[in-house]
């Protein structure tokens, strides 16, 4: 047996909290993961939450998860296996014991390991037994009494004293890893600065769940991960709903246009919109619209009236924004549509992640109606894309769909807070007064981007609209060979967009046996497991997309240098079939999961194991 | 506001677009009253921003020459709504009519009308989907025979006025197609008026619902059976002026100047400013044959706009926050240095 006290040094460390979605998880895992950022640890987090606010108590529908990876190295995914989970009742460890790794440590609150729970939870008296973790460090705490005790002097009622049971729980981890406990404290006051007592609380039972794991013989051991090296400057942590709604600020500041976004709630985009409404400091016209339609037809409008035009949403809503959309491809207006995708058809699974939206965003619509399609594939790479998204829109004068998912939308990691001095000028294409015999839908020659004429303009006036239109004066046209004209110009303006964006990158070697494809939010996964399986000696590289249509210029010359190509998607093969259309000279292999979920490294690279043996 | 008028004249406002709409129909009168009142209202030609839905109405803009925006079927009011609030120093109107606004646009309709911005739309109503070719509306008379109902109609229409009012609307006018002095005033006042307006116009379709308004709008019969209202004045109609309308415990009704002692001092008189709803809705409601059909503005009342709200709440946090730019934004919140 090991001493009293040890501490060892791990790289990473992997710790799930769950519990009843009234207990507090996403917090206690936040709190958790903000305290080992701002120690140094590189992070990555992913929240797992019910589409329920308050499923029935005790139920495994109705467990919430916030998983957070960190360590003294680069991470790029929130980890497949835990090594410390803390379950809040045996819900929670029914849903979540097959994601422990073998020997890792369990928390439990002993005392809801009661009859009623156990039965709930579908267990039939052991559960620990039942689920074969005898061997595990398996650690019984009585979370709930002790919070009891230490705040029985308070007079606070039951509901508020078991309500600060999460901070128990995160003192107790918090000693296990020996973080510091200032950051939460601090939160505390900031949060509760108009309830002291409620401050106080929190802080009494964070400290009695520290000192508890403290006196304990069964905690013998700490762990200690490192801060890692990560370059030098001014962190934040970031999640990419947030990050999209900051890059869409930073476009609106590079452009000069103040922003109108024109959205409905819907799970999981409503952040974006939450966070651009707060900043009417920034001169954010935030709208929150009757519905999905209103909310992209405002935008068109305001897009019209000369702002920058966001909406953003998730598949369902995007699906009901089609038709505003083929009138924004018609008008040529510029417009950012976020689609933050959630897994579908329907309602489908509205908090859990997938990447099945795919076709929609690029075909969705009646007509031949292209738009520019990206993704972003990162918490903090959503700033740069969203900027992006919006620099193509506003310089090229068209629609541009920007792809993230559940999975990045609410993960959050460390983000070098960036200089906008790096960020390009946004030129756009405003006309000024006194140009003469202003043409609506005269064209840049190198671009096809009509100019664009801003209501309130003397001697600009003119009229735009749904209706096939003349190709220079904008009249409406029903001339067979006007439509065919427009429609390929509408089309070679999206793909001239080739000419603004990065070639597509690889990486690892830039030829070998496997090249591993995938876009959006699965770059984490896919990086971690192909630099896995790069470091084992395996001829694998990856080339993960952003641009999708169009695609990179060089994709033929990276593709044509693999023996093999197989493209991981969290859908049944949309990317995939994608790609068979546009370079239809290479034979593609899939790796698809739609289980709302994100992949997990061990299967990546069991897939590509299986795919280099054969 | 100081800034001079501009010097216009309806013919300004004509574009070089030539006008498709039936002959006889309707829409080509609405469209003379509306480019006689802005030329009248001395807002310049760029501020003002037109913008339509689907249907044969909403042609429209194609056929002015200001700024103007062709939308999709029932979302004019979306569009228009996002113009106005993205620029309120522009002069937005919605062309739309009775199948885009009170059907596949109800939501739209309500909500702008709730939300008070600063749009004046202007309802054609037809009570029939012309630009389809004969199909019955949300407007159209229960148990009307058309192409879709040819055994009749079995729902019940919406009364424009009080879905408008309903919606908490604060401005709501009628006129009819074929008076253009009315139409032309109401557009004036309606132009003129701070927050959501709607001009319901009584539009007559020469072609699939022709003479649905002749009952009440026949040279001969329209002075018996409709009631101009002008603020501040009597309910007063009737070829020789003889009839009113006062309240006869919670209704309207129609008296006679001279028979049971009534006299002008005995009616109603019109306050179009009144906050409470109550009489404008009862006016707003009144059908031939139980009522002269009202015309002129029913409902006038002022009240805070969404789009100057918005100006407002904006220059305030602006004011006091301490996020000038993405900087700060940046730099704002917990960060640390590594």
């Amino acid at each position: 047996m090991s001493k009293k006290n040890e501490v060892i040094e791990l790289e990473d460390v992997v710790i799930r909290f769950s519990g009843d979605s009234g207990d507090g998880m996403q917090l206690t895992g936040t709190l958790f993961s903000d305290t080992s950022a701002l120690f140094g640890n590189d992070i990555s987090t992913f929240p797992d939450y019910p589409a329920e606010i308050r499923a029935p108590l005790g139920t495994v529908g109705g467990v919430s998860g916030f998983q957070v990876h960190f360590g003294s190295n680069k991470i790029f995914t929130p980890g497949d296996y835990a090594d410390v989970l803390v379950a809040m009742n045996p819900a929670a460890l029914k849903a979540n014991a097959k994601w422990l790794k073998p020997g890792a440590t369990l928390i439990v609150d002993r005392d809801s390991f009661i009859e009623k729970w156990i039965k709930k939870a579908g267990y039939q008296e052991d559960p620990i037994k039942e689920e074969g973790l005898d061997d595990f460090n398996v650690i019984q705490a009585p979370i709930s009494s002790l919070t009891k005790t230490a705040l029985k002097d308070m007079g606070l009622d039951q509901k508020s004293v078991l309500r600060s049971k999460n901070m128990f729980a995160l003192g107790m981890v918090y000693w296990l890893f020996q973080r510091p406990m200032s950051y939460t404290e601090e939160f505390f006051v900031e949060k509760f600065k108009k309830r002291p007592i409620i401050i106080e609380a929190n802080t009494i039972v964070l400290k009695a769940g520290y000192n508890f794991a403290n006196t304990i013989e069964a905690m013998k051991t700490t762990y200690m991960v490192t801060p890692a090296k990560i370059d030098k400057g001014t962190y934040r942590n970031i999640n990419g709903n947030q990050a999209t709604a900051w890059g869409l600020l930073a476009a609106s500041e590079k452009s000069g246009l103040d922003i109108f976004i024109g959205s409905y709630p819907i799970t999981p985009a409503t952040s974006i919109l939450e966070e651009l409404a707060k900043r009417k400091d920034m001169g954010v016209k935030s709208f929150q619209a009757e519905d999905e339609i209103a909310g992209i037809c405002t935008t068109i409008g305001a897009s019209f009236a000369g702002l920058m035009g966001v909406t953003t949403t998730s598949g369902p809503g995007l699906a009901l924004k089609s038709e505003a959309l083929g009138l924004a491809v018609m008008t040529e207006l510029p417009l950012v549509v976020v689609n933050v995708q959630r897994g579908g058809p329907s309602t489908g699974l509205p908090t859990k992640t997938e990447q099945s939206d795919l076709m929609q965003a690029l075909y969705g619509r009646n007509g031949e109606s292209p738009v520019v399609v990206m993704a972003a594939s990162t918490p903090a790479d959503c700033f740069d894309f969203a900027f992006e998204a919006a620099r193509i829109a506003l310089e090229r004068m068209t629609p541009v769909l920007l792809l993230t998912d559940g999975f990045i939308a609410n993960g959050s990691q460390p983000w070098k807070i960036p200089s906008m001095n790096d960020y390009p000028a946004i030129k756009t294409r405003i006309v000024k007064e006194g140009s003469e015999n202003y043409m609506p839908y005269a064209r840049d020659v190198e671009t096809l981007a009509r100019s664009w004429a801003i209501p309130g303009t003397k001697g600009l006036e003119h009229r735009i609209g749904g209706l096939e239109k003349d190709e220079l004066t904008g009249n409406v046209s029903y001339v067979p060979e006007t439509h065919e004209n427009m429609t390929k110009i509408r089309e070679g303006k999206v793909a001239r967009v080739v000419n603004m964006i990065p070639e597509q990158e690889v990486l690892g070697e830039p030829e070998g046996d496997l090249l591993v494809v995938g876009w959006g939010g699965t770059l984490g996964h896919l990086r971690t497991s192909v630099q896995e399986m790069q470091t084992d000696g395996k001829k694998v590289s990856l080339a993960h997309f952003n641009y999708i249509k169009p695609l990179p210029a060089n994709v033929k010359d990276i593709f044509s240098k693999f023996k093999k190509i197989v493209v991981c998607e969290l859908n049944m093969g949309q990317f995939a079939n994608y790609l068979r259309i546009m370079h239809q000279e290479f034979q593609y292999e899939q790796y698809n999961k739609v289980q709302g979920l994100p992949f997990t490294t061990l299967e990546l690279k069991d897939k590509f194991t299986t795919l280099l043996e054969k | 506001m100081t800034e001079q008028k501009a010097k216009l004249t309806f013919k300004d406002f004509k574009s070089d677009q030539e006008v498709r709409w039936c002959p006889g129909c309707g829409d080509h009168a609405i469209l003379n009253s509306i480019q006689k009142a802005m030329a009248e209202l001395g807002t310049p030609k760029e501020k003002y921003a037109i913008i339509s839905g689907i249907g044969c109405s909403s042609r429209f803009p194609y056929y002015m020459d200001t700024y103007g925006f062709h939308g999709i079927h029932g979302r004019a009011a979306a569009i228009a709504s996002g113009v106005k609030v993205a620029n309120p120093d522009l002069s937005v109107w919605e062309i739309t009519g009775d199948g885009d606004s009170l059907a596949i646009g109800g939501n739209h309709f309500i909500h702008l009308v709730r939300r008070n911005i600063s749009v004046n739309l202007v309802l054609f109503n037809n009570e029939i989907y012309g630009l389809t070719k004969g199909q019955y509306s949300p407007t159209s008379k229960k148990g009307i025979l058309t192409k879709t109902s040819p055994f009749g109609t079995i729902e019940a229409p919406f009364h424009p006025g009080e879905l408008v009012i309903g919606a908490q609307g604060k401005f709501f006018a009628r006129t009819i197609d074929t008076n253009v002095k009315l139409s032309t005033k109401i557009f004036i006042e309606a132009g003129e008026h701070e927050g959501a307006s709607v001009v319901e116009v009584l539009q007559n379709c020469v072609i699939f619902n022709d003479k649905t308004f002749a009952e009440i709008s026949d040279r001969e019969v329209k002075e018996e059976r409709q009631i101009i209202l002008e603020h501040g004045k009597p309910m007063i109609f009737g070829k020789n002026r003889d009839k009113g309308l006062v309240l006869d415990g919670l209704k309207l009704k129609v008296v006679k100047i001279g028979e049971d002692g009534i006299t002008e001092k005995d009616l109603l008189v019109h306050v179009s400013n009144e906050n409470n709803p109550g009489i404008h809705t009862m006016l707003a409601n009144m059908r031939w044959p139980n009522y002269p059909v009202a015309l002129g503005v029913i409902r006038n009342v002022s009240a805070p706009t969404y789009d100057q709200a918005m100006v407002n709440q904006i220059n305030k946090v602006k004011e006091t926050s301490k996020i000038k730019n993405m900087e700060d934004l940046l730099k704002s919140g917990n960060t640390w240095e590594v």
